[in-house]
């Protein structure tokens, strides 16, 4: 069963849209029935031994996420990108699958897979609205980098031992845009929803009162890492902003050499050489800027974004506890109902456990892939600082060569290396 | 020591050492060439620049630089032995009189230019202040510069006022003023900013002219553009500067990558300091590319000189050429230009014979005068086109060389910069290898 590239006409409309707005508020959720799907992943529970190389090794799923294309209907205009699947794994029952998505569909995953596994890290999705200063939602630019995003978080699930094994995760990939359309609505209805986002509400006002250190460490670490990764994501955002003024005096500075060289005769040569130099260096400072904003700005950006999952995943798992607590505490201090209450108590009390160790294991994972991203955006992007400079280098020495060979007497002057 | 016009009291701020400098003074004034003119006998630098106080004309408190003169005959240096030299101050002021003096006394001359007497084309980190020790070590480097020029320059380098500037430190204004100097200053600069017309100027001077003016206006803009990029290029490196600070900071709180974000850190600021020593040498260039800009307006000074001349020649001429007119129509009795003497004797009958006889022997001495006049013009005009011409075919083919040395110069500087980009560059990637 491989999906087809939808028409616009079938695609469904206000249903789809409510479900995803609620799917938004769905992080801080516990859902009763999820003690199934723990205890189902229970026996996978084993894959939180793993320590090094895990998924890249064994890589039997791959997916990309390409081809933007526009669709009107009558109501609103949206883009939608091909998500093509290639995987060996038994579970699919092909080996190849190709369906359209747009970005509600992505958060509506990102929801489940949280609603899911409430401690486990997942990758940020970019953001639903445009940030000030950047361009309009349907300028290319916009969308290529969305594309590259929405790519990274499936590849990111796709990668990630447990989170790829979600039934959620299969029908994504999988369903037709109308069977996502009615799997959608399966699961807890709208009011029970809404209590239950209520009851996160007071759990986490309730606050939590035993946490354990490493998760008090965790925080702390996070706070921090926000922080610094804010302030690179703001500071690189800036370099690109003051490279492109320079980028724009320079392109009048060239010019104006030419134009000089039309008054001369003995430094027609020499000037226009200089105006030509300076041109070379422009396409150079162009292509280095555009690294920058390719590479390094969305990942740096990613990573913010990745701190607010952290501080999300964090406040989640303390909510887990602070509901245990109170039933502990109700257990100490109600007479009736003893059995009852240890009952809902030791679940719970599980679940706490189950939440931490999932964490536990996560975050490991995590910083690997952190530091992975980082290092290699970092590197990337000094690597391509050297190019340029090589590159421009070798435009001036040219152009030096040729002004030596033609002149009499030469400046053999500082060689200032 | 003192400057020119005695204050009451002198107070010396502060001396601005300049031995650093005094290697970028080499790589700036080698462009002149050390064996011409008066630089064969001696050796000539402005070596520091002080600040004083003191009072005014007007007995008001003022503070002004005042620059070392050092000069040094060069045989005595020969023998091995370097003796000192023999000094004096002046300041800025005495500097512009000398060179109008220079300006007035010989009008065929393209006369060196002083370098700014303020900051003016500047990016917005260097200082526009006359007291900001840059651009009074920059000024000092121009001053300088002037003084090398004038020395090897062929008929400059003998004059006696220029060689008092340089040793007689009392008295050299008086000397200055004593040549008479200023009243020819004054004609000559109204004549400069009188309107005239001329008939016939050699076009040489005029195509030198429109040269001057295109290249006043492309200079000036080229400076313009060249300080805000490098205006843009300083915000660029400084804004690096913050990658430091923060890898830092995020490097306490990680523990397999705090050493290589901490040693990255180092090299990125490492990157954003270099800019100022990169933005200070472009300096140079800037200057001199400057001095060229105010070349042009001797350059305009010495077309506008030959226009004066030869309009006074051709003034000459047409009056000459109306006296013998005059004459003829005396001698035929024919009277074909108007004048009130014709019209009168229409009216009121012809002179009698006496009164035309003394008429005809002035107007045969005016056309002698005249023509010796005329004779005198065109001598003139001749001398100034052919001395000038030389000059100026001189001025071109130092400015040739010259700029050109300054294009490459730049080229140098660029890729000294790319260097550096690369070095700190390939620091940082092998840190972030390490993270």
């Amino acid at each position: 069963m491989s999906g087809t590239i939808v028409d616009s006409a079938v695609f469904p409309n206000q249903t789809n849209t409510m479900a995803a707005d609620i799917s938004g508020q769905m992080l801080d959720l516990d859902e009763d029935d999820d003690l199934e799907v723990f205890s189902k992943q229970a026996t996978r529970g084993s894959a939180f031994e793993f320590e090094e190389e895990e998924a890249s090794d064994f890589k039997d799923i791959f997916v990309t996420v390409d081809n933007p294309e526009s669709h009107i209907t009558a109501i609103e205009t949206f883009i939608t990108y091909r998500v093509l699947t290639k995987t060996t794994r038994s579970e699919f029952d092909n080996s190849e699958y190709e369906v359209r998505r747009r970005y509600q569909d992505f958060l509506w995953l990102k929801g489940k897979l949280e609603e899911a596994h409430p401690t486990l890290i997942v990758h940020p999705l970019p953001e639903k609205f445009v940030v000030k200063g950047m361009v309009e939602r349907f300028n290319g630019d916009f969308i290529e980098t969305r594309k590259n995003a929405l790519h990274r978080f499936l590849n990111r699930v796709a990668d990630h031992p447990i989170l790829s094994c979600s039934e959620d995760f299969k029908v994504f990939l999988t369903a037709q845009v109308w069977e996502l359309a009615s799997y959608k609505k399966q699961g807890p209805g709208l009011l029970s929803r809404m209590g239950e986002t209520v009851r996160a509400v007071a759990n986490s006002v309730r606050g939590v009162k035993n946490r354990p250190e490493e998760f008090t460490a965790m925080q702390l670490y996070v706070e921090a890492f926000s922080n610094k990764i804010s302030s690179l994501d703001k500071v690189t955002q800036r370099i690109v902003k003051e490279q492109k003024e320079y980028l724009g005096e320079l392109k009048e500075f060239g010019p104006i050499y030419t134009l000089w060289s039309g008054s001369e005769e003995e430094l027609v040569g020499p000037l226009k050489g200089v105006a030509g130099c300076i041109e070379r260096c422009c396409k150079e400072t162009e292509e280095q800027v555009n690294q920058l904003s390719d590479t390094l700005v969305p990942t740096l950006h990613e990573y913010v974004l990745c701190s607010e999952s952290l501080k999300a995943v964090l406040r989640r798992r303390d909510n887990i506890q602070a509901e245990f607590e109170a039933k502990n505490e109700a257990l100490a201090t109600k007479k009736v109902d003893q059995d009852a209450l240890k009952e809902e108590t030791d679940r719970l009390e599980d679940r706490v456990e189950w939440a931490n160790s999932a964490l536990k294991g996560d975050w490991g994972r995590w910083q690997r892939c952190m530091r992975g991203d980082l290092k290699s955006a970092f590197i990337t992007t000094a690597q391509k600082n050297i190019d340029y400079y090589e590159k421009c280098q070798a435009v001036w020495e040219t152009f030096l060569l040729s002004q030596r060979m033609d002149g009499s007497e030469d400046a053999e002057k500082d060689d200032s290396s | 020591m003192m400057a020119d016009s005695a204050p009451e009291e002198i107070a010396v701020i502060g001396n601005i050492d300049i031995t650093s400098a005094e290697l970028k003074n080499n790589i700036r004034n080698t462009m002149v060439e050390i064996d011409k003119g008066l630089l064969r006998k001696m050796e000539i630098s402005v070596a520091e620049a002080e600040k004083r106080t003191g009072k005014n004309a007007v007995n008001m408190q003022e503070t002004y630089t005042v620059y070392l003169i050092e000069t040094r005959p060069v045989d005595t240096i020969t023998e091995g032995v370097t003796p000192a030299p023999d000094s004096l101050w002046r300041r800025y002021s005495e500097f512009e009189l000398l060179r109008n003096y220079l300006l007035v006394t010989y009008p065929f001359v393209v006369v060196a230019p002083l370098p700014e007497k303020r900051a003016e084309i500047v990016w917005h980190k260097l200082s526009a202040d006359n007291m900001d020790p840059d651009f009074v070590e920059r000024r000092r480097v121009g001053l300088e510069n002037f003084l090398l020029r004038v020395a090897c320059h062929p008929v400059l380098c003998n004059d006696k006022i220029f060689y008092m500037f340089l040793t007689e430190e009392k008295g050299w204004k008086e000397m200055v003023y004593d040549t008479g100097f200023q009243a020819k200053a004054d004609s000559r600069l109204k004549a400069m900013n009188a309107a005239f017309r001329v008939k016939n100027p050699d076009k040489r001077f005029t195509e030198l002219k429109h040269y001057s003016d295109e290249l006043q206006t492309v200079l000036s803009q080229l400076l313009r553009v060249r300080a805000r990029v490098a205006d843009r290029l300083y915000g660029v490196y400084k804004v690096h500067g913050n990658y430091g600070r923060v890898f830092s900071e995020w490097s306490a709180i990680e523990k397999e990558m705090g050493d290589g974000l901490q040693s990255a850190g180092h090299h990125v600021d490492v990157y954003a300091a270099s800019v100022d020593d990169i933005l200070e040498e472009e300096e140079h260039y800037a200057d001199q590319l400057k001095e060229y800009l105010f070349y042009t307006d001797a350059l305009r000074a010495v077309c506008r000189k030959h226009e004066l001349t030869q309009f006074e020649l051709e003034t000459a001429a047409q009056d000459l050429a109306s006296k013998k007119q005059q004459k003829e129509e005396l001698v035929t009795g024919t009277v074909r230009t108007f004048s009130l003497k014709g019209m009168t004797s229409k009216l009121f009958g012809q002179e009698t014979a006496e009164q035309r006889e003394a008429k005809l022997q002035a107007l045969e001495q005016q056309i002698e005068e005249g023509e010796e006049a005329v004779k005198e013009k065109n001598k003139e005009s001749d001398d100034f086109v052919k001395t000038a011409w030389e000059d100026i075919e001189c001025f071109k083919e130092q400015k040739d060389r010259d700029l050109k040395e300054a294009l490459i110069s730049y080229a140098i500087m660029q890729i000294s910069m790319c260097k550096k980009g690369i070095q700190v560059w390939t620091n940082a990637k092998e840190c972030f290898n390490k993270m």
